[in-house]
């Protein structure tokens, strides 16, 4: 059966990649001028700033798609937490560092994934910005993929709290996999892959990594979801009241 | 003066990069072309991002139009695409001899996709020892990394491949 609303799942597609990115991009950013080291302070906004092109670009044109003249502003700095469409793992505050570099590196091992699908979409435009980013997510995989080496494999404090990091994190993972109806109909498109058939892969990448890192690999279980439909956590909302204050307070301002 | 249509490439060409002041937007690989419409002279120029968050992409805008503007065409259109992705493998030879000399390191080739990630030595842009080792993965901007050399103890940048 043909699709009734071709343009408008495509839109709400690249609605939800780009909110992952915007999301991350803003919790990475809260450690501007924070982190643990200068070098490291660089590094995450640094990733956070890849993190917002990716974002730019896919909220563009989710906004073009949708044709009803919202910018990648507007859809950034005008919507509620329940018009939001990322998953719940990129929403989660950022704890302490280990906290910050586990969901970092499970986001980031997905995105690489899914980019490196994407290049080959039926949708020109996604497979191009994909292009893009998939270069930029290996480098943010890596990046996290050593430190999560490096505190895991560690002292006795770092291994621990990596550990309490990464078993905290682990069920918002599924979410990342999870179909539904417009993920299938994307699928069968030939536009986007279906979730699961990732999975495999991002464990080929994480497992090794939390091996190195001397980390238990979590149980699956608990798989809380429903980012994909605007329920979130009620992290979300603090999160967009700092993002978005500014626009709001002085709507149509310019440096 | 308005420039004649060879002119044109040579001209946006010469815009420097922002961020890499050394080297132009041609030499860097950004500007991938400059039309010109035959009815009604209107320039179009082509670029590309190296990151997708690079914040002097606004600058090279503006750099482009005004550079255009300078030379009689005011009225220039800028547009960006993404495909194909930039790659540090774009960078001219002139542009790679510029870096070393302002002591910016060059990339070497970008990483092909394979199973291991390999790691070439970076070559010191002060003194041209292989002794060297990172500092940090990520630098002053997006595109470098932070490197220091162990034989003349200098640190420097290094232009990542990409």
């Amino acid at each position: 059966m043909s699709d009734p609303h071709p343009t408008g799942d495509l839109a709400e597609y690249a609605l939800r990649l780009g909110d992952d990115a915007l999301v991350a991009a803003q919790r990475l950013g809260e450690w501007a001028a924070k982190a643990p080291e200068m070098e490291e302070d660089i590094a995450l906004t640094n990733v956070a700033l890849d993190q917002l092109g990716a974002a730019r670009l896919l909220l563009s044109y989710a906004g073009e798609l949708e044709g009803a003249g919202r910018d990648e502003d507007a859809l950034a700095f005008l919507r509620d937490d329940r018009e939001f469409r990322n998953c719940l793992l990129a929403e989660l505050p950022n704890r302490d560092f280990g906290g910050t570099i586990a969901k970092l590196l499970f986001l980031a091992a997905h995105q690489r994934l899914l980019y490196d699908w994407l290049v080959a979409s039926t949708d020109e435009r996604l497979a191009a910005i994909a292009a893009k980013a998939r270069k930029e997510s290996a480098y943010h995989v890596d990046h996290a993929a050593q430190w999560t080496v490096r505190l895991g494999d560690g002292t006795d404090e770092s291994h621990r709290r990596m550990q309490a990091a990464v078993a905290e994190v682990w069920p918002y993972t599924h979410e990342l996999f999870a179909a539904d109806d417009l993920t299938r109909r994307m699928d069968e498109r030939g536009v986007a892959p279906a979730p699961a058939t990732l999975r495999d892969a991002w464990l080929a990448t994480v497992e090794p990594v939390l091996a190195e890192a001397t980390l238990d690999r979590p149980a699956d279980g608990w798989a809380p979801g429903g980012g994909r439909d605007g329920l979130h956590t009620e992290h979300l909302s603090y999160l967009l009241a700092e993002m978005q204050v500014l626009h709001r307070a002085h709507p149509g301002a310019k440096w | 003066m308005v420039i004649t249509r060879t002119d044109l490439r040579e001209t946006v060409g010469a815009v420097p990069d922002p961020e890499l002041r050394v080297v132009s937007i041609d030499e860097l690989g950004i500007l991938r072309d400059v039309t010109e419409d035959p009815v009604t002279g209107l320039v179009t120029v082509i670029i590309t991002p190296t990151y997708t968050g690079c914040p002097a992409m606004d600058v090279i805008r503006a750099d482009i139009r005004a550079a255009l503007a300078a030379a009689g065409r005011p009225d220039a259109d800028v547009v960006t695409v993404l495909h194909p992705a930039w790659s540090t493998d774009w960078i001219s030879e002139s542009g790679r001899e510029k870096l070393a000399a302002a002591g910016i390191a060059p990339p070497g080739p970008a990483r092909r996709s394979g199973p291991v990630a390999l790691t070439l030595t970076t070559r010191c842009p002060r003194c041209g020892s292989t002794d060297t080792e990172q500092l940090s993965r990520f630098g002053s901007t997006a595109c470098k990394a932070l490197w220091r050399c162990r034989a003349c103890r200098e640190p420097f940048d290094h232009l990542k491949a990409l």
